[in-house]
């Protein structure tokens, strides 16, 4: 194949569009993976505690209990799924993908588009009566479905020129995100019990994890004789095949700041580059081994903070800088 | 924009003709979705009193009428979702929700005769080519001011006149790039024009989703039969865009620029900047340096050539215009004026397509051709002439009074339609400030059959082609058709219960 030389010129302010429609629309799917999976698998006695949990990942106890007095499913459903004042329900995702979608319409393509506006009104049209125990599942699968629809539709339609590059660097990133969070909430929830070691989760919480992450088939694959926290830890950090590691994702988001350097001549990318180089470094499997002999849950801490910092760092390079170009 | 109603008093001969014609199509077309169908006195743009068949246009009437009504409603209803969930919508905002509302398309499209349209089309360039000839004139030796043939004052002491633009040249004296003529047809068949839109005409996106439209919808009407295309549209303003650009520019850079995602017409800039294949902008994309304009990209600043607009001359530019607005450019206008960057449309040509100056365009055209128009207006009078007003006052009951500086369709008066509380509150307006209105006589408006709740029934459109200017015009073949779906009403504008029509200009 021969190199295309790309000559349009993409606006900048579209380029963090890009991003954060793929992060929004993301989003929404780790979302439903997560409610889903919570009220499949996580019906154990401490009920509480497993929907707490859902709250911790998204960093949003105080906002919960300032609007429900309990954490159950019928709260933290309508909370997630109907509550468009919270700022983390799939009701505001859908709300700022359609937005940022309406923003690039003239850039993505008409189904991309068509099919936002009507998974929108589908998330919209969401009432109290989808939320009972019977509705529940169905409602997270048609989240998924709808988000899954969108991915394959991108992927078949959307024109891969730089629009592409930051449209796929935003899926990847909000993707490490969300594997950290969903890492880190069970180590923090069991904080109490594992003082000593990581070990002690019962395969039961590893199981959820890896669920809500769409890995436990890979996993047991890879790990048949069972769990241990290290490798679960490094299966979701580190792993190079599985989709939502943090450390396959942070590979694709440098292949692409590459791609952009390389083939559309953009000077924006040295900074993420360089943080990546760094944060790659600390995913190999014997760093990892490293880091899990100690405490996991200050190491996700700063991993969540440079993945915002990656994004801060893609969107300085690409869309602030002053240069003139061409005459 | 909105169409004034049919007058009530019609001769004799006329309605004598026009009923033998539409007795006839009732005969020949007494089945299917078309029976009941009966335009009695007003002319049909389908069925067409007193003109030669088409053989296009009788085989798409004989497959209207074979198809039943259910199957209409059907794929009516089919269109509607399509619309809703393609967002090929206008936002209206109330308080603080904001609804996305759809032009309703009414499936049965609106015909134009290859005479017809010779007709529309010459003389839609005629009036551009009229127009950008005033704009040049008085924006520079104003000879028609000098001539007497328009008033100074309406020129000079218009809103639309820009002081920015005197002695300013444009690339090939084109000021109206996009030009959108408001064209309806009289109950004898003749078509005027009732209102030129030479600022930021919109509309064209549907004229061409519309035909989108009728091909999923309507594919068994519309196969094998000759209808000019629509799909020219993009590159035909592109390549206009690009003649406008400064010269020595070898690949011109030409932006849409859009005041952004929340206004109402928002669907058709994304739809201009797809089809010309070229970047969407908001005012913040921009900025202007060393007297250039520049767009930020993510590989810095680029240069812009072409700059076409979908924003007011009133928030282009906060250094000339208004200081607070949020959406245009400031130093736009300083770079166009060094001739780094084109415009379009022009800054200033509102004084063109103002209502008044529309009562003079007859002898504008006159002034500059030396030709007859192709195209008559509607009978105008300006109400800042005494006769004129004298007589408004006097017929008001059956006129049509227009406030020159609205548009919409709103603050209008139509005089058969009104109460005597109405008129007489409308005669005290009209005393007060004579100078802001026009009058004209009702028009009995042409209609096309139209799917209503009682079945396909005649309703009254009116006719909006797009003409795109660079070095030459071009006309889009055919344009927007506006329907007004409530029976009896005249008003198409699609926020008073207006909806549209594919228009198929046959070959």
């Amino acid at each position: 194949m021969s190199e295309t030389v790309y000559k349009a010129h993409l606006i900048a302010r579209h380029a963090e569009s890009n991003l954060w429609l793929a992060r929004y629309m993301e989003r929404i799917e780790n979302l439903a993976r997560l409610l889903d999976v919570t009220n499949t698998f996580a019906r154990d006695a401490d009920d509480t505690r497993n929907w707490l949990s859902i709250l911790r990942i998204n960093g949003d106890l105080e906002e919960f209990y300032k609007r429900h007095p309990e954490a159950n499913q019928a709260n933290v459903g309508h909370f997630y799924l109907l509550d468009a004042g919270n700022s983390s329900s799939v009701q505001t995702a859908i709300a700022a993908a359609r937005e940022n979608a309406r923003t690039l319409r003239a850039l993505i393509s008409t189904e991309m588009w068509l099919q936002i506006n009507v998974f929108y009104s589908h998330i919209r049209g969401l009432s109290a009566a989808d939320l009972t125990p019977d509705h529940f599942t169905p409602v997270c699968a048609m989240l998924k479905e709808g988000t899954q629809a969108h991915t394959g539709i991108t992927e078949g339609t959307f024109y891969r020129d730089q629009a592409w590059h930051f449209y796929m660097m935003g899926r990847y990133l909000e993707r490490a995100d969300q594997t950290t969070r969903l890492l880190d909430t069970r180590f923090h929830a069991l904080a109490p019990r594992i003082a000593a070691a990581d070990e002690e989760i019962n395969a039961g919480q590893w199981n959820t994890i890896l669920r809500a992450a769409a890995g436990y088939h890979a996993y047991r694959r890879e790990h048949p004789n069972g769990y241990k926290a290290r490798e679960v830890a490094g299966f979701l950090l580190g792993n190079g095949s599985f989709p939502r590691s943090v450390g396959l994702n942070l590979q694709q988001i440098e292949w692409h700041l590459t791609e952009l350097r390389s083939r559309y001549n953009l000077r924006g990318a040295s900074a993420a580059l360089e943080r990546l180089d760094q944060l790659t470094a600390t995913l190999t499997q014997e760093s990892l081994a490293r880091v899990v002999e100690q405490r996991l849950s200050p190491f996700l801490d700063w991993l969540q903070r440079e993945i915002g910092g990656l994004h801060g760092d893609i969107v300085e390079g690409f869309t602030t800088h002053p240069n003139l170009i061409g005459g | 924009m909105s169409l004034p109603i049919g007058s009530q008093i019609q001769s004799s001969s006329q309605s004598a003709q026009s009923q033998t014609a539409s007795g006839l199509s009732t005969t020949s077309h007494a089945h299917g979705v078309l029976q009941g169908y009966d335009p009695a006195r007003l002319f049909c743009e389908m069925l067409r009193p007193g003109q030669p068949p088409h053989p296009s246009l009788t085989l798409l009437m004989s497959r209207l009428a074979a198809l039943p009504i259910e199957s209409l409603r059907r794929r009516s209803a089919d269109a509607e979702r399509d619309l809703l969930e393609r967002g090929i919508t206008f936002t209206v905002y109330s308080d603080a929700t904001a609804i996305d509302r759809i032009l309703p398309f009414d499936l049965i499209p609106r015909v134009i005769t290859p005479p017809e349209w010779q007709q529309i089309e010459t003389g839609v360039i005629q009036r551009v080519r009229a127009l950008n000839m005033f704009l040049y004139d008085i924006y520079h030796d104003r000879k028609i001011l000098a001539d007497g043939i328009v008033p100074r004052e309406l020129v000079l002491g218009n809103a639309g006149y820009c002081q920015a633009m005197v002695g300013f040249d444009v690339p090939f004296n084109t000021y109206v790039h996009v030009c959108g003529t408001d064209i309806v047809r009289d109950e004898t068949g003749a078509f005027r024009v009732l209102e030129d839109n030479a600022r930021t005409p919109s509309g064209v996106a549907y004229v061409v989703e519309n035909r989108h439209m009728t091909l999923r919808v309507m594919p068994d009407l519309i196969a094998g039969l000759r209808v000019r295309g629509v799909d020219e549209y993009g590159l035909r303003l592109h390549n206009a865009m690009a003649e406008i650009a400064p010269a020595g520019v070898l690949n011109p850079q030409v932006v849409v620029l859009s005041p952004g995602i929340f206004n109402s017409a928002y669907f058709e800039h994304v739809f201009l900047a797809r089809e010309m294949g070229i970047p969407l902008v908001e005012g913040r994309d921009l900025t202007v340096e060393d007297g250039r304009v520049w767009m930020r990209t993510t590989a810095g600043l680029a240069p812009v050539h072409t700059i076409y607009r979908r924003i007011g001359d009133d928030f282009l530019d906060p250094d000339v215009f208004n200081p607070d607005s949020m959406l245009g450019v400031r130093g736009l206008i300083e770079a166009w004026r060094r001739g780094t960057v084109a415009i379009a449309n022009a800054v200033g040509t509102g004084v063109a397509d103002d209502k008044a100056v529309y009562a003079y365009m007859p002898r504008i055209i006159r002034y500059y051709l030396s030709e007859e128009p192709i195209l008559p207006n509607v009978d105008t009078r300006i109400c800042s002439e005494p006769d004129a007003l004298a007589y408004t006052l006097e017929h008001l009951h059956e006129l049509v009074v227009k406030p020159v500086a609205e548009s919409g369709g709103y603050g209008l008066l139509i005089g058969p339609h009104a109460t005597k509380a109405e008129l007489a509150e409308f005669r005290e307006k009209l005393k007060r400030d004579p100078s802001n209105y026009i009058s004209q006589p009702t028009l009995k408006l042409s209609v096309s059959p139209t799917l209503c709740e009682d079945g396909v029934r005649p309703r009254h459109v009116d006719l909006r082609p797009f003409a795109v200017t660079g070095r030459d015009t071009w006309v889009l073949p055919g344009g927007l058709t506006r329907v007004a779906l409530r029976e009896g009403s005249l008003v198409v504008n699609s926020s008073q219960g207006g909806g549209s029509k594919d228009t198929w200009v046959l070959e």
